[in-house]
């Protein structure tokens, strides 16, 4: 977009900056920790999960309470909410499924590129054929539903 | 000898790499999502990323809804990558040292021009089969770690909270299962 405020991308690349450093920093862009995790050897895992929570939960609050809208954009604050429907828990169970085997999750196999971890482009190659095989598969199915209720 | 009190004990059992590392790198996976949300009122998540530059190759319309974000996306997750990349070059390849932070053991460290770097000893089948799973389940369930276990858990989300007692209690059991069929690593 042309309107974009010029320090958008600027600001989104410094989060991102502090984010990578976060997971590099707590092993998580490591999937071994991740599995030890798992396997009940390691429970570090769950304060960088609550860790970072907490931080995002306490701004989440405040934010729209105490400021106007966000510099940037003009939006509003919000929290992050989405609806809830048989898609979270089907969806969460195949994440499972590929987290409890991998020690992979998106965020953190970015990460894991940046800490050297060549190996985990097998990972990132899984998770954009994923990713594909999803999107194909309920753009099909959105584009059936749209014909059908055309057709009544 | 003087044994050490039972907290001590319990934590050195329940955390063998100590907590500070953890509890100091999720203080920075937070501190990052809140300067985004701060300028831009965007609670980022790095999942939609898959879908989001998946649009530039595919015009199939679940992926063109992306389009609007996907190149903020892009810079989100090279930003990512530039963040453990400025880890890897101080905290791993001991440019800076601190009782905070501990470093592991896992996997293999090796050097490239004066930088420590580090590659996984987990199988690269395992990689690219959890992978898939996870590309699939991220983007139906509407969420990873970060979005539903970060931004949704700190938005005190019931759908994201859902989320991630299920994916955490369906990766425990598949992590358990794989060990006890002695898969390792």
């Amino acid at each position: 977009m042309s309107d974009r405020h010029p320090l958008f991308m600027p600001l989104i690349l410094v989060g991102g900056l502090i984010f990578g450093f976060g997971l590099g920093f707590s092993h998580m862009a490591r999937p071994e920790v991740v599995l030890n995790f798992l396997q009940f050897e390691d429970f570090g895992l769950v304060f960088v999960m609550f860790g970072a929570a907490i931080v995002t939960g306490v701004t989440f609050f405040l934010a729209p309470r105490l400021l106007g809208r966000a510099p940037l954009t003009g939006d509003q604050f919000e929290r992050r909410l989405k609806s809830f429907d048989r898609n979270v828990l089907i969806g969460g169970s195949i994440f499972g499924v590929g987290w409890g085997l991998s020690g992979i999750c998106p965020g953190a196999a970015y990460a894991s590129i940046g800490i050297g971890n060549v190996t985990i482009l097998w990972a990132l190659a899984g998770m954009f054929a994923g990713a594909y095989v999803q999107g194909l598969w309920r753009s099909r199915q959105a584009a059936t539903e749209t014909a059908g209720a055309g057709a009544d | 000898m003087v044994t050490d009190p039972v907290p001590l004990q319990l934590a050195a059992e329940l955390f063998p790499n100590g907590i500070s590392r953890y509890a100091i790198g999720g203080l920075f996976v937070g501190l990052g999502t809140v300067v985004i949300y701060l300028g831009t009122g965007i609670p980022a998540g790095a999942s939609t990323f898959l879908e989001s530059t998946l649009s530039y190759v595919s015009g199939q319309s679940r992926f063109q809804q992306y389009v609007s974000s996907r190149d903020w996306r892009l810079v989100f997750t090279l930003g990512i990558i530039l963040g453990a990349l400025a880890f890897a070059a101080t905290f791993q390849s001991g440019m800076i040292t601190s009782s905070l932070y501990q470093p592991g053991t896992t996997g293999e460290l090796y050097e490239v021009g004066g930088l420590t770097l580090w590659s996984t000893d987990v199988q690269p089948w395992r990689l690219l089969v959890g992978g898939f799973f996870v590309g699939i389940g991220t983007r139906i369930g509407k969420g990873c770690t970060s979005g539903h276990g970060v931004c949704g858990v700190g938005s005190a989300s019931k759908t994201s909270i859902t989320g991630v007692i299920t994916f955490m209690i369906v990766a425990i059991l598949t992590a358990q299962i794989v060990a006890a069929l002695g898969v390792s690593p």
